[in-house]
C-alpha cells in the first residue's frame, strides 16, 4: 500500500508586523509546517504502523529549497520519502489558483499512484481550503473533505466527517481516495532525535515542472494579488489599562454589574 | 460579450436550508447586477419544492430544483452543478464555504476548468472581479483580481445580509443524467457530537480558554478562575483539538453556539469559526496579549495583558 500526503510550509505572521507594497517582509514571517498536514502526517504514518502489509508513505509539496527543512521534519516523523516541486515559474507568482496547486500535485500523483491521499483541510496562510477535493476530481478518484476520523477497510474508507454545529456525518467513500484531514484527528508526534537523524538521509527528490511533463504555463492562472492590508479594526472595545492589579479590579466591577459572583 | 448570469448554490442539511443559502442570494444578486444579468438559484436533493419556494426571494430570476436524494452529496452536487453550468449561460457559480460547499466546490472547478477563489468576504466589480478574502488567520485581508469569466466562487457565511422578500422566480426541475458509477461515496448517517457532563450552550457564565494558556497543567488555574466565578469553562479549537478538554467544550463554529450573559475570552484570538459560536453573547471581555487579536473587534471590555498576571488577581477578588 501507498500513501501520499500532501504537506505545505506555511508562513506564520508575527503579531506586529508591516506590510510593505503586497508583501510582508521576511523579517515578520516564521515557517513551519501547516497545522492541518501535520494532523494528516500523522495520520499517514500510524496507518503504516497498524497495518501488517508494507505501507509506503510519500510526502509531496510545492515550495522553494527553504522549505526542505520542514519536509525533513515530515520524513523525521515518519514518513519515508518526499517529493518537492519547485519551479522558476512558481517563484513569479503571488497567489496562486489552487486548482492549478491541485494540477501541479496530480502530476506527481500520477506518477506515484498512491492507494489513498490525505491532504491538510486548508493552508494555515492563505487558507482556500481547496486542494484536496480539487485533487481528488482531477484524479478521478473519490474523497471526503473535513475528516476526523478515519478507518480502512475492504477497499473503501469508513470516515467521519466534521460538519458545521457539532454534526458529524458519516460516510463510506471508495479507495482510492483523497481525504482531508481535520485537525485533532490524532495526536501529532514529535519527531524523535533518531527520527531527525534517519530523516537526513532518507531520499528527498525534487522535480521542476518540465520533469512533471508540464508546461510552466500551468501557472499562468488567472488570479492576481491586487492589494493586502490589514483588516480595519471594529473594535469599540473599553480597553482597561494599567498593572494586573488595576485592570483585574477594573473586570471585577463589569463582571459583579453583569450579576457574576452574587449567589 | 461574456456570459453575465450567475448561479448560486444552496446549502442544506437535514431537511432544512442553512442560513448561507439566504446570504449566496444577496452576494449572487450584487454579482449579477454588476455584470447585467439575471440571478439563479438551485438546490440538489432534499425537499427540493420546499425549499425552492424558500429561496424564490426578491431578486431571484429562476430556481433549478434538482430531485436527487435526500442529504447532500458531493458526487451528485458536482454533477448536478457542472450540468447546470453547461445548461446555462453563466459568468459566475457562487457556492457556500461551509464544510459541504468545500466538498465540491474544488470539483466543479476543475470538472469546468474555471478559476476558483474561496472564502470570499467582499466582492467588487469594476471592469473585472476583485475578490476580498482574509489570509494567515485573518491578519492579513488581500485583494485578489480574478482576470478571466466565467468564475467559481465559494462566500463566507456572515458576511452578506440573507435575501427577503418574495420573488416571482420561475421554478423549474432540472434533470441530471448521473452515471452510478460517478458516485464514489455514500453517506450513511449523521451524528451529534459533544454530549457529557455540561451543556455550555444553557450557561449564563463562561469563561473560555484559547491557545494562550501554552500548557495543559496551566487550564487549572482557570479552573479555579470559572470556580471562583460560578462560571462554565469552555474553550476554543485548539485546546479540544489537543486533547486538553472535551469536545463537548468547544465554542465555535464546529462545537457549540453559546450565549452567555458574559464571555470572557482568555488567550483566545478570534478567529472567525470562534467567533461564529459565541458573538451573541450579552457581554464580551477579552483578554490577549495581542492588541490586533480579532477577538478585540466585537469584546465589549479587554485587557491587552497577560492572563497568567490578569486571572490570579482577579480570583482574588472573587474568592
Amino acid at each position: 500500500m501507498k500513501i501520499l500526503v500532501t504537506v505545505k510550509e506555511v508562513a506564520e505572521v508575527a503579531d506586529d508586523f508591516e506590510i510593505e507594497g503586497l508583501e510582508i517582509p521576511e523579517t515578520y514571517l516564521e515557517y513551519d509546517l501547516n497545522e492541518w498536514d501535520d494532523y494528516a502526517v500523522e495520520a499517514a504514518v500510524r496507518i503504516a504502523e497498524d497495518r501488517d502489509e508494507e505501507v509506503e508513505v510519500v510526502a509531496v509539496t510545492i515550495g522553494p529549497e527553504r522549505s526542505e527543512e520542514t519536509i525533513r521534519m515530515a520524513l523525521a516523523k515518519g514518513v519515508d520519502r518526499a517529493v518537492r516541486v519547485w519551479d522558476d515559474a512558481l517563484t513569479e507568482t503571488d497567489v496562486l489558483d489552487p486548482t492549478i496547486t491541485a494540477r501541479i500535485l496530480a502530476a506527481v500523483a500520477e506518477r506515484e499512484a498512491p492507494d489513498l491521499v490525505l491532504s491538510g483541510v486548508q493552508a494555515a496562510d492563505d487558507g482556500f481550503g481547496a486542494t484536496g477535493v480539487a485533487l481528488a476530481d482531477l484524479l478521478d478518484v473519490g474523497w471526503a473533505a473535513v475528516v476526523n476520523d478515519l478507518e480502512l477497510a475492504d477497499g473503501e474508507a469508513a470516515v467521519r466527517r466534521e460538519l458545521e454545529g457539532g454534526v458529524e456525518e458519516l460516510t463510506t467513500v471508495d479507495l482510492p481516495a483523497v481525504l482531508t484531514i481535520q485537525t485533532g484527528i490524532n495526536e501529532p508526534r514529535y519527531a524523535s532525535l533518531r527520527g531527525i537523524r534517519q530523516a537526513q538521509r532518507k531520499d528527498l527528490a525534487v522535480h521542476t515542472l518540465a520533469d512533471l511533463a508540464l508546461d510552466p504555463s500551468v501557472v499562468d492562472d488567472a488570479l492576481t494579488l491586487a492589494g493586502v492590508a490589514k483588516p480595519e479594526s471594529e473594535s469599540d472595545a473599553t480597553l482597561f489599562e494599567g498593572g494586573p492589579e488595576e485592570t483585574a479590579a477594573e473586570l471585577e466591577t463589569v463582571l459583579r454589574d453583569a450579576g457574576v459572583g452574587a449567589e | 460579450m461574456s456570459a453575465t448570469d450567475v448561479l448560486v448554490v444552496a446549502d442544506h442539511r437535514r431537511g432544512e436550508l442553512r442560513p448561507v443559502s439566504y446570504e449566496l442570494l444577496t452576494a449572487g444578486r450584487e454579482l449579477a447586477d454588476a455584470l447585467g444579468g439575471d440571478l439563479h438559484a438551485t438546490v440538489v436533493g432534499g425537499d427540493v419544492e420546499r425549499f425552492a419556494e424558500r429561496l424564490d426571494c426578491e431578486g431571484v430570476d429562476a430556481v433549478h430544483t434538482v430531485a436527487e436524494g435526500e442529504e447532500f452529496n458531493h458526487d451528485v452536487t458536482t454533477a448536478a452543478v457542472t450540468a447546470l453550468f453547461e445548461a446555462l449561460d453563466l459568468g459566475a457559480v457562487v457556492m457556500p464555504n461551509s464544510v459541504n460547499g468545500l466538498d465540491y466546490a474544488p470539483a466543479v472547478a476543475t470538472r469546468l476548468s474555471l478559476p476558483l477563489v474561496t472564502d470570499a468576504v467582499a466582492l467588487d466589480y469594476d471592469d473585472g472581479l476583485t475578490v476580498t478574502r482574509e489570509m494567515y488567520g485573518s491578519k492579513v485581508e488581500t485583494a485578489i483580481a480574478v482576470a478571466e469569466e466565467p468564475v467559481a466562487l465559494t462566500i463566507r457565511g456572515g458576511e452578506w445580509p440573507a435575501a427577503e422578500g418574495v420573488g416571482d422566480a420561475e421554478i423549474s426541475s432540472f434533470e441530471v443524467d448521473i452515471d452510478d458509477s460517478s458516485i464514489r461515496s455514500t453517506v450513511r448517517g449523521f451524528e451529534e457530537v459533544g454530549a457529557g457532563d455540561v451543556d455550555i450552550s444553557e450557561a449564563e457564565f463562561i469563561v473560555s480558554v484559547g491557545r494562550g494558556i501554552e500548557e495543559e497543567e496551566n487550564l487549572e488555574l482557570v479552573e479555579e478562575l470559572a470556580d471562583a466565578l460560578d462560571a462554565t469553562l469552555a474553550a476554543s479549537r485548539p485546546i479540544v483539538d489537543n486533547g486538553w478538554l472535551p469536545k463537548n467544550r468547544q465554542v465555535g463554529q464546529s462545537g457549540k453556539v453559546v450565549t452567555p450573559t458574559v464571555y470572557l475570552a482568555l488567550g483566545i484570538s478570534g478567529a472567525v469559526q470562534h467567533v461564529a459560536g459565541m458573538k451573541g453573547a450579552d457581554t464580551i471581555i477579552a483578554v490577549n496579549t495581542d492588541p490586533d487579536a480579532p477577538i478585540f473587534d466585537i469584546a465589549d471590555y479587554g485587557i491587552v495583558g497577560d492572563l497568567f498576571e490578569v486571572v490570579p488577581e482577579l480570583i482574588d477578588r472573587f474568592e
